[in-house]
């Protein structure tokens, strides 16, 4: 609370009254906004390694169907190497459910919302430090017992990532005991740590921005991760409700979900989507916001339509409540239902269209430095603009009947969803620097970003062919299907491009690692950027300021500015007739 | 920046909007936390009435549920709330004896609907109302009653152990100022966990 920092500053003889505190409450169950979102970064990474993985296997399958998968034949041992068809089940389950919640939600909301928002504020940490470690520590908790399902008898969830019931609510369908059962507990585990993380987010966006920070001067990350805090805490409950829902059904013998008993299984889809809607504005808000931030930066501009972009986020949050019909088309509606779900949907387009106008304008006439995160950036605005395309045309009911669960599906979710990783990649070479005190490398982080763009077309892009073509999403084996022979070298060269995908990201990790060890020593501001937190130091000590925190005099993106003579003009610095008038605007720092 | 328009500096700072609760972080805490557990509430309570709205064979409640014995422990969490808003009362006027007074009595009215609870389960669960079955119709009867009335008692529960903390803290410290803070907030939980019993009974008992 405000005032025992303040008590602070007055006992202790550290600038920012934080004591030293000893390795365990330093690394490991640290109260500091900072650490925390570290700690999400590696578990968020941790966990990208393996869901990669998984999707690589996936792709080994369906390129090479039922052939040993070299050099991880091992895995298993009692099909000679040959991926079986329940296995391949649980891969693709556990390849989303670990990539939705433990490597974006982690990484976009969990890491940059609790490194950025602070200090992008002028706040000295968030509202709750320690609620705020025991949201860490919960949803770590929640991927080990994720994780852990894969070695419990019968294997890991094998009912994908959407856990329909009945299949998800009666063992012998899928002959997975344990494993969905942990996946129903580590949901809901990870249900309250997003929960406390919400309520943290919020409390601290409300009451704690510096002065002069008023609600339109927040860069719009911070609006973003605002808006996706709202969201968390309205989703997720959801969610966690329901998954003890399928648990009773699973375990105490209920029937929510099971008609043998009276249940409904499309109760189960609409909860699952009412919660899984917003879920994916969740995920992607965070990475328009990064976007905005990054774009504005590097075209030397202020960003396009700033009060637009704010509102657009809103709107798109509010739409995404009453769109969740949509993923139920083919689940049985009255159709004048499934058409105000099509309408509605279709009205997103429009919010989303306002921001990537503003994105398309923040670059015309900017002075574009094509530095890595700017790339990444622009990788993101694409892959969204395909992947948000793709998305009102299947809006459409009657086209969706006739797509619904092929790969033109799978390619638009990951347009969308799997684009993410752009914005993601942008983020962390944008604030590694303040991370960690070091700046990436540019010349690896530039090869890293060419490859990766090129072979994520590659894969995802003839998914929309195949889709269009028949091929059902989750098939073990394509070439079981007559109709489906003809399009198996797509395939072939899907899963070899997805191989070569994988394998740029060595050049991501090989990056990584160097840089935090041995890369060029960071300046406090090494992109010339306006924010708060480029005032601070690189990387900022516990309490992020020395000296009382800053003020704020102006907007974010005050790039070439006719005001000053540099083409920034951070937040925190007085206007120079002011100052130079003898003026008495507070400055940041003693 | 000679050869530019030049703009008008601004005289003041603009001021930022003040904290919407300026006095303690805590209290907007504990308002978004309400809001995401009405959703949790929510949830249940809109899967009970698609459930039920579906069933064709759903028993009437006021046949099988005791509506005599949960009016009187509506009226005992009402009252609790008084309680506690007299308690909170207390401490403005500088009595901290009658604020440890009433929010005694508050826990005591919480524990005493817990106690009813109890009571009632165990009979209900002795004439044959059960999670996953009952001899009067619809299975997700038993269902939706225990997990939604168990919901709640585990709200009830989490209330009386947190009052009792609030309780010993107030009996060993002399600061009211932190006191009313800490008692306000643990108020607004109350509050809700009665108003939420309120939806419940109405739904699951009285309909």
């Amino acid at each position: 609370m405000s005032d025992s920092v303040g008590a602070a500053v007055a006992v202790h003889d550290t600038h920012t009254g934080y004591e030293r505190l000893g390795f365990v409450r330093t690394y490991i169950f640290s109260t500091d906004h900072k650490m925390i979102g570290r700690q999400f970064l590696f578990l968020g990474l941790f966990m990208l390694v393996v869901g990669g993985f998984l999707a690589m296997l996936i792709r080994w399958e369906l390129g090479w169907p039922q052939t040993p998968v070299p050099g991880f034949g091992w895995l298993f041992k009692d099909t000679e190497g040959v991926i079986p068809p329940e296995a391949y089940n649980m891969l693709f389950t556990m390849h989303a459910t670990l990539m939705i919640f433990f490597v974006v939600m982690p990484i976009m909301v969990g890491c940059f919302g609790n490194f950025l928002i602070p200090l992008m504020i002028g706040a000295r940490d968030m509202a709750f430090p320690k609620l705020n470690m025991l949201s860490f520590w919960t949803g770590a908790v929640g991927g080990v017992i994720m994780l852990a399902a894969f070695f419990v008898p019968g294997g890991a969830a094998a009912s994908g990532w959407t856990a329909y019931a009945p299949l998800s609510a009666v063992t012998e369908y899928t002959g997975v005991d344990w494993g969905q059962n942990l996946w129903c507990i580590s949901l809901f585990v990870l249900g309250i740590s997003s929960l406390m993380g919400a309520i943290n987010y919020i409390t601290t966006v409300i009451n704690m921005r510096a002065p002069g920070m008023t609600l339109f001067r927040l860069p719009l990350v911070i609006w973003s991760l605002f808006i996706t805090a709202i969201l968390l805490l309205f989703a997720l409950p959801v969610l966690t409700s329901a998954v003890v829902m399928l648990l009773f059904d699973r375990l105490l013998g209920t029937h929510w979900f099971l008609p043998k008993g009276g249940g409904e299984p499309l109760l189960w889809q609409h909860l699952f989507w009412f919660f899984g809607h917003p879920e994916v504005y969740i995920l992607v808000l965070p990475a328009m916001g990064v976007t905005s931030e990054v774009l504005s930066t590097f075209s030397r501009k202020p960003i396009f339509g700033y009060r637009a972009m704010a509102y657009s986020m809103i709107a798109i949050a509010f739409l995404s409540w009453i769109v969740w019909g949509h993923h139920m088309f083919v689940s049985g509606m009255n159709p004048m239902i499934g058409m105000s779900f099509m309408l509605s949907t279709m009205v997103i387009a429009v919010p989303s269209a306002i921001k990537t106008f503003n994105w398309l304008g923040t670059l015309w006439g900017g002075s574009i430095r094509f530095k890595t995160p700017m790339l990444h950036a622009l990788g993101f605005v694409s892959t969204f603009v395909i992947g948000g395309l793709s998305g009102i045309w299947m809006a459409n009911t009657p086209v969706d009947i006739f797509i619904h669960d092929t790969y033109f599906i799978v390619a638009h979710f990951h347009y969308v969803v799997a684009g993410i990783i752009f914005a993601m990649f942008a983020s962390v070479t944008y604030w590694f620097p303040k991370m960690f005190g070091r700046v990436m490398n540019e010349m690896l982080g530039k090869i890293h970003f060419v490859l990766t763009f090129i072979f994520f077309n590659l894969t995802f892009f003839p998914m929309h062919i195949l889709g269009l073509g028949g091929m059902m999403r989750r098939i073990y084996d394509p070439t079981q299907y007559e109709f489906l022979q003809a399009l198996q070298p797509i395939n072939h060269f899907m899963s070899i491009s997805a191989l070569l995908l994988g394998a740029s990201q060595i050049f991501f990790i090989a990056n990584f690692f160097w840089s935090l060890f041995a890369g060029k020593k960071a300046e406090d501001n090494p992109w010339k950027a306006n924010t708060l937190e480029w005032s601070a130091p690189s990387p900022p000590p516990h309490g992020n300021w020395a000296g009382s925190p800053p003020t704020v005099h102006r907007g974010p993106y005050e790039y070439s500015s006719p005001e000053v003579e540099e083409d920034y003009f951070p937040q925190n610095r007085p206007h120079p007739a002011l100052t130079g008038a003898g003026s008495s605007a507070r400055v940041g720092g003693h | 920046m000679s050869d530019v328009i030049t703009i008008e500096p601004p005289k003041t700072m603009e001021q930022a909007e003040s904290p919407l609760t300026p006095e303690s972080w805590g209290k907007l805490g504990m308002w978004v936390f309400l809001a995401g557990d009405a959703m949790g509430f929510g949830v249940l309570l809109a899967g009970y009435g698609a459930m039920r709205a579906a069933s064709a064979d759903w028993p009437n409640p006021a046949n099988h549920l005791g509506i005599q014995l949960t009016a009187f422990m509506t009226f005992l969490l009402i009252c609790s709330s008084v309680t506690m808003v007299k308690s909170l009362e207390s401490i403005k006027k500088g009595s901290r004896s009658r604020m440890k007074l009433f929010l005694f009595l508050t826990i005591l009215g919480g524990a005493t609907f817990l106690g009813l609870q109890a009571y009632e389960w165990t009979h209900l669960i002795d004439r044959g109302l059960n999670l996953y079955g009952n001899p009067w119709g619809a299975s997700l009867f038993g269902t939706t009653f225990f997990i939604i009335t168990g919901f709640h008692g585990l709200h009830v529960t989490a209330g009386v152990i947190y009052l009792s903390c609030i309780l010993a803290y107030a009996s060993r410290r002399q600061d009211p100022a932190r006191n009313y803070m800490l008692a306000e907030i643990a108020g607004l939980y109350w509050h809700f966990v009665d108003l939420v019993w309120i939806m419940v009974f109405t739904f699951v008992y009285l309909l």
